[in-house]
């Protein structure tokens, strides 16, 4: 009978050559919040299963340039610690916050969350919003692309055989700047976003938006960067019509389908109301910061 | 101090109080032993296969490869189960057939359901299992399916039961159909009492079908003989009633298979039948080995529970004053892939809270390729009184009277006729709805929004068969057995009757759920009876006990067991006319037991008789956000009668969990299939129950009017608690929003496309 392997390699160069070595299916094994629950219920099967934790790259969190690396495997719970993180991210933060339980945030992690490639993980459409690129490293060296490029659909990436996400970087933020994510659940925990919305702005000294970067989740195969939402914020206050429009280019980006988490008209209406209220959030911690 | 007199003053020294529950610490440190806990030497692993469509014919199952592979020690199909005839007995609150179970376990002419099992394996590893279950090919030649209860009532929609001929109806159709039967009741002329009614109100509902969701999936061990007997351990509200199952499925004699309940983590009526228990008996005969099955939640999904979904049409009619004239109902109800919905006491409680003269009710049990329906909390009744206590609130408004007022002038009482049938007795219905109008919550202010909801439910209770055992123990301790599983605190109630009775410290009480071979048959833990049913029997071994100890201290004595009384603990010489004599303790005669005749012990062996109906009332606030649908529970308050409440904590526990699952049903739970007749929402995921940051803290209220037939008042508790639910927060939703839904779950979309903020869902 034959068995599945189990490597905790401790850099990014084994971890690598393991991956590229191996035959048969290859997964690898961050927190395991969403990969322990597609073994048990026999969705995958695979014969190496790589763990990542024990490379300490992946598992840091360091200041670069005025922004933040944060490794792949750093847990939700060790990144909703990080003050700095926190003040300068707190959208980005409480996105991630929102992933499952106490129990699933001591595991889970923004790696795992980004490279399991669900429409409707929390942390994506609020690190697209922030403008943050994931750092990749692989049999042929080292990359380093925007966050919305990885996903590329339902449980796709575009990572290539033998490549793993390192970290994830934050840039450095300006002045009066201010991120917020919000989803939409049935419920109050432990649920899927049937809608995600994550809005990050940054204001001018006269408190007009003089930057935008606007994503939805849960409404496509891949979260959404939504540009002429974003465009409906740039040079205006923020005021009552701005955020109508960035409702309207929100839902009018939406491209969702009915299923058993909500209808389509459902998830386009609701990408409008949690755009908006995301962009009344950010706007308050812009005028703060 | 007799126990009337105890009654009477209040003055109960166990009875009433809230102690830490026997099983408890077990529980809270993970050593209770639940159905998968036990292991056995040489155990295997039983796993299902289950049918990936909805509705099909099987031509073929080869098991051949399946066999071969090396770990696999029994395959097992429709072929190792023998055919039943059509045979009807009492599961609990429902009926099943016979001929239905041993075809629910195991697939025979054709699957009926997706999930329904085809096939089961047993072997030395999980994972041999799971490749054996590849290895098995079934051939099937797949049937178009229907899903709806409307649907497969339709002329023309694909018929699950080709023998199927609508009962009920004059003269029996010649064609058959999806509908299993059709049943009346009522009394009085409605057409008459329409005459009366200064208004009428017409409404129709429809609700999702919602699973029990025990955290518990369905587990079992079994290990049969050689010799024929057979051991099974399992998770189940009744282990008399799986030994009878079982031992009629295979065949067996009853004294051959003994069945030990485990600790059972929640049930709601979803473990008052058979799944896995005759597969794994049958494997395990066939593997010389015993053999453990688990089911996965998956499997629960697809496989087992729900309630009915249903369709409901409900007329009212009443005077300007508020006074029903007469009341109409049709209720269709899902059974499941086979006959036997909770139809009935959903026609005989949806009136039932009400005092009305002209009452008519039309049930019909309608089959559809889903899972069986199984017994949910006061089967039936939730969905009838929901759509009724909808219409009953929508009248008040529309007569500008105060719903509480309007249930008021409606209420029954004791001696209404219910229109089902009987005359009530005492009953606190008037109390709860008293208590309601005065509840601090009923007046509090509400905000932009916010809207309140008030519901009325009734449901039975049932009564039936226990058997108790009170054996005295060498120091004076008493060990206490039952047959009934104890899902919701009943050990605790049942050692707290045993002390009073008895006269000792609870703690000196030992409770235990005996298996089917220690204890004569108890009838299964359902229809809210242990309290009340098993309750007799222990006061009724008590006595036993009693009159043994009498008996003892007059022989230590020397004097005639007359002269002797029982009292707080001790045997008394009943005056001095008697003889002057030291009161004996327990404990006392207990040391003496072998010389005065041997161990001490009393037993009873009852079909109690004599239960009480549960009446509640709900008030429930929640506040709808307009732009996404949601909503959110604010305060919630349950009022219901309990006769008399043995443990407190663990009627308002009940009380509580009643209320939850009734906010789950309302706002979120239901199942979504797809084109394919599949389910697609197989697991808490996506089947929303409501978790515990859903819920505030919902506050209860103890009204207590004794029931005369329980010697302390008792009354069942464990149902009636959900039935109000769906009603008051249906209204109140509705008076958030100024319209009415009339159809659950009042999910988000459902909420924004009631209040126009979004049009028809599109396919
Ligand atoms: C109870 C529960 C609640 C949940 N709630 C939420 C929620 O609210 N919101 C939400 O978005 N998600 C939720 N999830 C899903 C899950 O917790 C998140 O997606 C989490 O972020 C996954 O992180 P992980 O470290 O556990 O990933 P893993 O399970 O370890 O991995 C996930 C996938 O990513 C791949 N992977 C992991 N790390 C890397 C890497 N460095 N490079 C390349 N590939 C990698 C894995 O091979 C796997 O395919 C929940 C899960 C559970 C069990």
């Amino acid at each position: 009978m034959e068995q599945m392997r189990y490597e905790a390699p401790d850099t990014v160069d084994a971890a690598v050559a393991l991956l590229v070595g191996a035959g048969g299916e290859t997964r690898i094994l961050a927190g395991g919040t969403d990969l322990l629950v597609q073994l048990r219920a026999e969705w995958i099967e695979p014969d190496l299963i790589l763990d990542v934790k024990k490379i300490p790259e992946l598992t840091e969190i360091s200041k670069e340039n005025g922004g933040f690396r944060i490794g792949a495997a750093v847990t939700g719970a060790e990144l909703g610690e990080h003050l700095g993180v926190k003040k300068a991210w707190p959208g980005v933060v409480e996105a991630v916050e929102l992933i499952g339980s106490v129990q699933i945030q001591s595991r889970a992690t923004m790696g795992g969350n980004l490279c399991n490639a669900s429409p409707a993980a929390d942390s994506v459409p609020a690190l697209i919003a922030a403008g943050a690129t994931a750092a990749i490293a692989g049999p042929n060296g080292r990359r380093e692309i925007p966050v919305e490029d990885v996903g590329t659909g339902p449980g796709r990436t575009c990572l290539a055989k033998g490549e793993i996400v390192t970290s994830i970087f934050l840039p450095s933020r300006p002045a009066h700047s201010g991120d917020a994510y919000l989803r939409f659940i049935p419920r109050t925990e432990m649920d899927i976003a049937v809608v995600g919305a994550g809005v990050s702005l940054t204001l001018d000294g006269g408190g007009k938006c003089s930057a935008a970067r606007v994503a939805l989740g849960a409404v496509a195969e891949r979260a959404l960067l939504v540009d002429a939402a974003a465009r409906a914020l740039i040079g205006t206050p923020v005021d009552d019509a701005a955020l109508d429009n960035l409702a309207k280019a929100a839902s009018a980006a939406a491209r969702p389908i009915d299923d058993k988490r909500g209808t389509k008209e459902y998830r386009i209406k609701v990408s409008g109301v949690l755009a908006r209220r995301a962009a009344q959030a950010a706007l308050e911690r812009a005028r703060q910061s | 101090m007799s126990t009337a007199e105890k009654l009477e003053n209040g003055k109960f020294k166990w009875v009433g109080t809230r102690p830490v529950r026997p099983d408890g610490v077990d529980k809270v440190t993970g050593r209770a032993r639940f159905g998968a806990d036990l292991f056995l030497p040489g155990m295997l692993v039983g796993r299902v296969l289950r049918s990936p469509h909805a509705h099909a014919r099987i031509k073929s199952i080869d098991t051949s490869k399946a066999e071969a592979l090396p770990g696999v020690k029994a395959v097992v199909t429709r072929d190792d189960f023998k055919e039943m005839p059509s045979e009807s007995v009492a599961a609990g609150e429902m009926m099943i057939d016979y001929r239905d179970m041993t075809r629910n376990i195991m697939a025979r002419e054709k699957v009926l359901y997706d999930g329904h099992a085809v096939a089961a394996v047993a072997a030395a590893s999980a994972s041999v299992a799971r490749k054996a279950l590849k290895l098995i090919k079934v051939e099937y030649e797949v049937l178009p399916h229907v899903i709806g209860v409307i649907e497969a009532m339709e002329p023309g929609a694909p018929v699950l039961h080709e023998a199927m001929f609508t009962e009920g109806v004059e003269p029996t159709p010649d064609t058959p159909s999806n509908i299993a039967a059709r049943n009346e009741l009522g009394r009085g002329d409605v057409e008459a009492g329409f005459k009366k009614a200064d208004i009428i109100l017409e409404r129709t509902f429809d609700t999702a079908p919602v699973h029990q969701g025990y955290i518990e999936n369905h587990a079992c061990v079994a290990s049969v003989s050689e010799d024929g007997k057979a051991e099974l351990w399992c998770s189940t509200q009744g282990h008399y009633m799986v030994r009878a199952f079982c031992a009629k499925l295979l065949g067996m004699d009853i004294s051959d298979l003994r069945v030990t309940a485990s600790e059972i983590g929640g049930g709601f009526g979803g473990k008052t039948i058979v799944y896995l228990e005759p597969v794994a008996l049958v494997l395990s005969q066939k593997a010389h080995h015993p053999v453990k099955m688990v089911m996965t939640r998956e499997e629960v999904f697809r496989a087992t529970g729900p309630t009915s979904g249903a369709n409901v049409w409900v007329k009212l009619g009443a005077t300007k004053d508020g006074k029903i004239t007469a009341a109409e109902a049709v209720l269709k109800y899902q059974a499941g892939a086979f006959p036997g919905s909770p139809v009935g006491p959903g026609c005989m409680c949806a009136f039932a809270p009400y005092d009305i003269e002209n009452v008519k009710v039309v049930g019909y049990d309608v089959v559809s390729n889903r899972p069986k329906v199984a017994a949910y909390r006061a089967p039936g009744a939730p969905i009838s009184e929901y759509a009724v206590e909808c219409v009953v609130d929508e009248l008040a408004e529309k007569l500008g009277l105060d719903p509480i007022e309007l249930r008021l002038k409606n209420a029954a009482k004791e001696g209404t006729q219910a229109a089902y049938g009987p005359k009530f007795g005492p009953i606190g219905f008037v109390e709860t709805l008293e208590a309601a109008k005065s509840h601090p919550h009923y007046n509090a202010p509400l905000g932009p929004n916010q809207g309140r909801g008030v519901a009325s439910g009734f449901w039975f209770n049932i009564g039936g068969e226990s058997c108790a055992t009170i054996n005295i123990n060498e120091d004076g301790t008493a060990q206490l057995m039952v047959g009934t599983p104890d899902i919701g605190g009943s050990r605790a109630s049942m050692a707290m009757m045993a002390a009073e009775e008895l006269g000792i410290d609870l703690d000196k009480v030992n409770p235990v759920i005996g298996d089917t071979g220690s204890l004569g048959f108890s009838f299964l833990t359902g229809g809210s009876r242990v309290t009340f049913a098993t309750g007799k029997a222990v006061i009724v071994a008590a006595g036993n006990v009693i009159t043994d100890l009498r008996e003892r201290a007059a022989k230590i004595w020397d004097i005639p067991v007359d002269a002797v009384e029982w009292e707080d603990g001790f045997a008394r010489p009943t005056s001095s006319n008697a003889g002057e004599f030291d009161p004996l303790s327990l404990a006392d005669i207990a040391a003496m037991a072998a010389k005065t005749g041997g161990p001490i012990a009393g037993h009873a062996q009852i079909n109690a008789q004599g239960a009480a109906p549960g009446f509640g009332t709900h008030i429930v606030d929640v506040e709808v956000d307009k732009e996404t649908g949601r909503v959110t529970v604010l305060r919630y308050t349950v009022i219901q009668d309990a006769g008399k409440a043995i443990h407190p904590s663990y009627v308002e526990g009940q009380y509580q969990g009643g209320a939850a699952q009734g906010i789950g049903w309302a706002l979120n739970e239901e199942y979504v299939y797809g084109e394919d007749g599949r389910m697609q929402n197989t697991g808490f995921l996506d089947y929303r129950m409501p978790v515990a940051s859903d819920l505030p803290m919902i506050d209860t209220q103890i009204i207590e009017v004794p029931n005369p037939n329980h010697p302390y008042g008792v009354r069942g508790v464990g149902e009636t608690p959900l039935v109000p639910a769906m009603g008051a927060v249906a209204c109140a939703v509705e008076h958030a929003l100024g319209t009415r839904l009339n159809e659950l779950p009042m999910s988000p979309p459902r909420v924004l496309k009631a209040i126009g903020a979004i049009g028809e869902a599109q396919a």
